[in-house]
């Protein structure tokens, strides 16, 4: 089956995040075809290399990045959503005049029109958050 | 344009407002991506539960609290082609307001009647 998948919520405050990981990668496992997995809300800080979480750990944006690369993943932060939070990609960052930019390898910025676009192609779209 | 990119495909999305408009960022984004939405010619439907309905109250004033009043967008969906909104009556009633207390026409819904909308629908998103 082709599906999609949303995730709503930040990673270690919600389990959304680990849930979609753990439901993307069960699905590919399976033979299932990830159309896309989309970041939205909170979920947008899934994607910033600069999260150090304790080395006993799961590393959340690590666990994704190598995902994408297995499976050519495509990982999409909604870029409104990630600008009022101080997200940003090399790009943006010049744009918007910032010394720094934070996105994760595998993942990349763009419009909510992905999210729509993953509606509409996707057989499912699974979404994961409160 | 986008709809010729999506294969002429044309799904009914849903979106589900639940909570109340300021405490959380969830009603002003979910808003984004239903206008994106009418962008790529989809059937959409908003449908306003629980707090969700205090998103279409008339007569919010947010200065007191430096929030942006985006009350407003939602007289403009109109102009999207977004027609159908649909609000809880048991929610409504449970906090007190009546068809009357909100900003936008409405088509008013029983619990089991909003049940069937989201059945109907391919694509519900939940905010």
């Amino acid at each position: 089956m082709k599906l999609a998948v949303l995730v709503n919520e930040g990673p270690y405050t919600h389990q959304a995040s680990d849930s979609a990981y753990l439901f993307t990668k069960a699905a590919l496992e399976k033979g299932h075809e990830i159309f896309r997995v989309f970041f939205y809300h909170d979920g947008v800080y899934n994607g910033t290399r600069l999260m150090v979480p304790p080395q006993d750990d799961r590393h959340i944006q690590k666990r994704w990045s190598e995902l994408a690369e297995k499976h050519k993943l495509d990982l999409v932060v909604c870029i409104a959503a990630a600008q009022r939070r101080g997200m940003l990609d090399e790009n943006e960052a010049k744009r918007q005049g910032k010394d720094a930019n934070n996105i994760a390898p595998g993942f990349r910025i763009s419009g909510l029109g992905q999210l729509i676009e993953a509606g509409i192609q996707a057989e499912r779209l699974v979404a994961f958050g409160d | 344009m986008s709809e010729e990119m999506q294969g002429g495909i044309i799904k009914k999305f849903l979106y589900v407002n639940r909570r109340a408009p300021y405490g959380t960022i969830y009603a002003l984004e979910s808003l984004e991506v239903v206008l994106i939405s009418a962008a790529f010619e989809q059937d959409v439907s908003l449908a306003f539960i629980d707090d969700g309905v205090y998103e279409i109250v008339k007569g919010q004033d947010t200065k007191g609290s430096e929030m942006k009043n985006f009350s407003p967008t939602y007289r403009a969906l109109e102009g999207y082609d977004i027609e159908k909104l649909y609000v809880e009556k048991e929610s409504l009633a449970e906090r007190g307001l009546t068809e009357a207390d909100l900003l936008v026409p409405v088509k008013v819904l029983s619990r089991g009647e909003m049940a069937d909308l989201m059945e109907s629908n391919d694509v519900v998103l939940s905010f």
